[in-house]
């Protein structure tokens, strides 16, 4: 019995280096770099700080990874997170609601924005980017109105402590993160309902012919995806004590990236929780590591977006060659 | 003698693993038209790929016109005369006719901008050449697939071509389409054209064909002339072996009824059809393309939405079909298009044979690796899909073997009722001697088989009683005595019993 599980752990682990040797490779490759030329990378402190930055990408990019696996994309993101905070923050300081349920309040405007989301997809037949693109505008538009375009500041401890706490050593959001990923994998690997989204995002007309509700997979996956930038809203405004509806621009890139560099194609059915744990940390040390040489902040920009267009080239190519094998 | 305008010989080309031709070949004159057959995995491809210079070959010799060649590249095959139709055409939809056929060679005004009229005008005389009689302006996408062939004929003429490749180029074509594709053809081969013809239906060898080359495991088998031979020569030299009956079918007397459907309306393809199918009885669907038997089926699995019309399951009556339901029912439809509706191309074979049965052992957050196994395993063994392993990517199978896996994917469902929609499409004689041994299987069983069929012959030999269906209205039904090929076609090209 226990050399048996021994034995699948041994396989998976084989498994997991043999599909992503390349990306961490690169992961290793910047760790050394950076311990070398940057001060301070290695320490505890910077680790710590490293993670939390990790997790609020993170959050983001779980539900982008899935919408990517369904061959579609995810925009709505950064904007969604601002409008999810605004929303928390003013439903506890300005209608005196319980904390719990301005927490509450936050996650649900991601789930209903999500819902909207996925609704419109699979019953109107938009294109994923478009669909998302415009709802990203309207969510940044209501957080802007409704914070009426300053942010809505808060001194409550509680709310601040569920951003900034810590589980000994670990902050709070880097355990949701955790906690996130663990669910992420049972969702995709342990699931049926996994199954169907990997054979929705493959080929969407075989997954209809083989009996899977196609429009529920779809819904769903947005509004998972809606609901973790509901709570990346909470958690951000969390940690700085205020819902700013200016919060996340550009946070949806960061969530591409990382799903993308941890291997999820853009012609979807493919995508594992393992490539993005990479993806997302790579991403994290780009940020931390130059940072710490002191680089222009804005050269992360640029190197983000270079890194994106080199890892779905390589994303490509070992399609092709999948492909021309066959 | 006529003039040789192609010979390849002893042409060796080995991928990492596999020796894909070993001492092929095949030579072609001016005014001939050649089949070219054999299994899949044969190598067909493959040596057409080293004559359109797609890779270049290991070793062996290609003369064209007499005089030894090397074809490095797909344009040193174009120089030297050779084009190639492929299967999926390779056409730009929301381009014109002419400015397809002079893509990457676009003709000029005086002012250097791109004239589309003088391009409309030279683009005339080639369409001619082929009989299309359509505006050069017109986009492709409007046409036809029939007629965007013939745009992709016409082009290769723009190119000077005089040895013409046709893969497989009816498998898309409704029956009128192939008529004016043979005509074209046969004109073209007047013209003086060498034409190589790949095709994996017999009719159609003996109907266009002056003669056939044959290839097995990538080896020349030998070249005969089409009047001096039979099927079952072709056959032989084919799969190397004699296939013997190569329709197998034991009847027994049908039981009870599965499934009925009444007055099914739906759609514009769809105009009240009304059918039983028993256990134990394979009921035949046959029609000429388009006639709606697809869609007919997908109405009844509730893949489509159905107009108007009563389902009854074991002789209930189905509130609301859905895939979902009917799958629970024991219903299966196995879809005709292996690519698009059936597989998912780039996971495994076990990914696809379990998707619609995941809740056999997937329950909650566990998944039973054991019974996943298990299914997989009986899937593979009693369809004997020929694979090194379950995890192999099904776009890596022949069409044969992903004929196979498809199968086994609806089988694993345990259905009552399999319906079968152009199970034999595109796959070699060894592979449908095989799916018609293992439908003949399945209704010893007490499966009701539905069995849509575009080859008169399957559905002829393989059926207990047969449907004629003619634009979307069944005109006819036949029992088994009364098979004849003149009634059939009669019923098919829409005449209808009271008449």
């Amino acid at each position: 019995m226990n050399k048996k599980s021994n034995h699948i752990l041994v396989r998976s682990t084989q498994e997991y280096f043999k599909q992503n040797w390349g990306i961490l490779l690169a992961l290793l490759a910047m760790c050394v770099l950076f311990s070398v030329f940057g001060t301070n990378f290695l320490t505890k402190t910077n680790i710590v700080n490293l993670l939390r930055t990790c997790a609020t990408n993170c959050y983001l990019a779980i539900g982008v990874q899935l919408a990517i696996i369904l061959a579609g994309i995810d925009l709505t993101g950064g904007a969604l997170a601002a409008l999810s905070g605004v929303i928390c923050v003013m439903s506890f300081e300005n209608a005196g609601l319980p904390i719990w349920m301005g927490i509450a309040l936050g996650i649900l405007v991601g789930i209903v924005i999500g819902l909207m989301n996925g609704f419109i997809i699979t019953y109107t037949g938009i294109h994923p980017f478009v669909v998302t693109l415009a709802m990203q505008s309207i969510c940044r538009g209501t957080a802007y109105l409704m914070a009426n375009g300053s942010p809505v500041s808060t001194t409550n401890r509680t709310f601040g402590t569920f951003g900034t706490g810590a589980l000994g050593p670990i902050p709070y959001p880097v355990v949701y993160m955790v906690i996130f990923l663990i669910l992420d994998f049972f969702l995709l690997n342990k699931t049926r309902t996994g199954r169907h989204i990997y054979a929705v995002g493959g080929n969407e007309m075989s997954a209809r012919f083989s009996g899977i509700d196609v429009k529920k997979i779809k819904i769903l996956v947005w509004t998972v995806s809606g609901a973790m930038a509901g709570f990346c809203g909470v958690v951000l405004a969390a940690r700085m004590s205020s819902g700013q509806p200016s919060t996340g621009e550009g946070y949806e890139t960061d969530a591409i990236a990382a799903a993308v560099l941890g291997g999820t194609s853009f012609f979807g059915g493919t995508g594992s929780v393992g490539g993005l744990i990479i993806g997302v940390l790579i991403i994290g040390i780009i940020s931390n590591g130059l940072n710490l040489m002191h680089v222009n902040s804005y050269w992360q920009y640029v190197l983000k977006g270079i890194i994106i267009i080199v890892a779905v080239y390589v994303d490509m190519m070992k399609q092709r060659r999948q492909n021309a094998a066959a | 003698m006529k003039e040789e305008l192609l010979r390849m010989e002893n042409i060796v080309k080995t991928f990492p693993g596999v020796r894909a031709l070993n001492r092929a070949g095949i030579t072609v004159h001016a005014g001939e038209v050649m089949g070219f057959m054999g299994e899949n995995g044969a190598g067909k491809s493959t040596l057409m790929n080293v004559l359109g210079g797609v890779f270049p070959a290991d070793s062996g010799d290609i003369y064209i016109t007499g005089e030894q060649v090397n074809i490095r590249s797909v344009h040193d095959s174009q120089a030297l005369g050779v084009a190639f139709i492929h299967q999926e055409l390779a056409l730009e939809p929301y381009l014109t006719i002419a400015e397809n056929i002079f893509l990457g060679r676009e003709m000029r005004n005086s002012l250097g901008m791109i004239s589309k009229d003088k391009m409309a005008e030279a683009a005339k005389p080639f369409l001619e050449r082929v009989g299309l009689e359509v505006d050069p302006n017109e986009f492709v996408g409007r046409l036809s697939l029939g007629q965007q062939q013939m745009v992709e004929i016409a082009k290769s003429f723009s190119l000077n071509a005089r040895i013409l490749i046709l893969d497989e180029p009816t498998s898309s074509l409704s029956e009128k389409e192939v008529e004016i594709l043979f005509h074209t053809v046969r004109d073209l081969k007047s013209q003086g054209l060498g034409i190589i013809f790949i095709t994996h239906k017999m009719a159609e060898v003996f109907r266009l064909c002056d003669a056939v080359t044959i290839l097995r495991d990538g080896e020349y088998m030998g070249t005969v002339q089409s009047e001096e031979c039979t099927e079952n020569q072709l056959i032989s030299l084919m799969v190397g072996r004699d296939l013997g009956n190569y329709y197998v079918r034991t009847f027994n007397q049908p039981g009870e009824i599965m499934l009925e459907a009444q007055h099914i309306r739906a759609g514009k393809r769809v105009d009240d059809c009304s059918f039983v199918v028993r256990s134990g009885e394979v009921l035949g669907f046959y029609g000429l393309v388009g006639a709606g038997r697809s869609e007919l089926m997908k109405a009844v699995m509730g893949l489509d939405p159905m107009d108007s019309g009563e389902i009854y399951l074991h002789g209930e009556k189905v509130r609301r079909t859905s895939p979902m339901f009917m799958q629970n029912n024991g219903v299966a439809l196995v879809p005709e298009s292996r690519k698009t509706e059936g597989l998912l191309q780039q996971n495994t074979i076990g990914f696809n044979i379990t998707l619609p049965v995941l809740a056999g052992f997937i329950r909650r957050f566990r998944v039973n690796r054991n019974a996943e196994r298990k299914i997989i395993n009986r899937g593979m063994t009693s369809l004997r899909v020929k694979a090194p392993s379950a995890e192999v990517h099904c776009a890596a199978l022949s069409g044969g073997n992903q004929q196979k896996v498809l199968l086994a994917k609806w089988l694993a469902t345990n259905p009552q009722v399999l319906i079968l929609d152009e199970p034999t499409k595109g796959i070699d004689v060894g592979a449908k001697a095989e799916i018609y041994t293992i439908i003949n299987n399945l209704v010893k069983e007490g499966l009701a088989i539905i069995l849509v069929s575009s080859e008169m012959m399957e559905v002829m030999n393989m059926s207990d009683r047969m449907i004629l269906m003619n634009e979307g209205q069944i005109t006819g039904m036949l029992d088994r005595e009364e098979y004849s090929e003149e009634l059939i076609l009669k019923y098919a090209m829409g005449v209808t019993e009271n008449e």
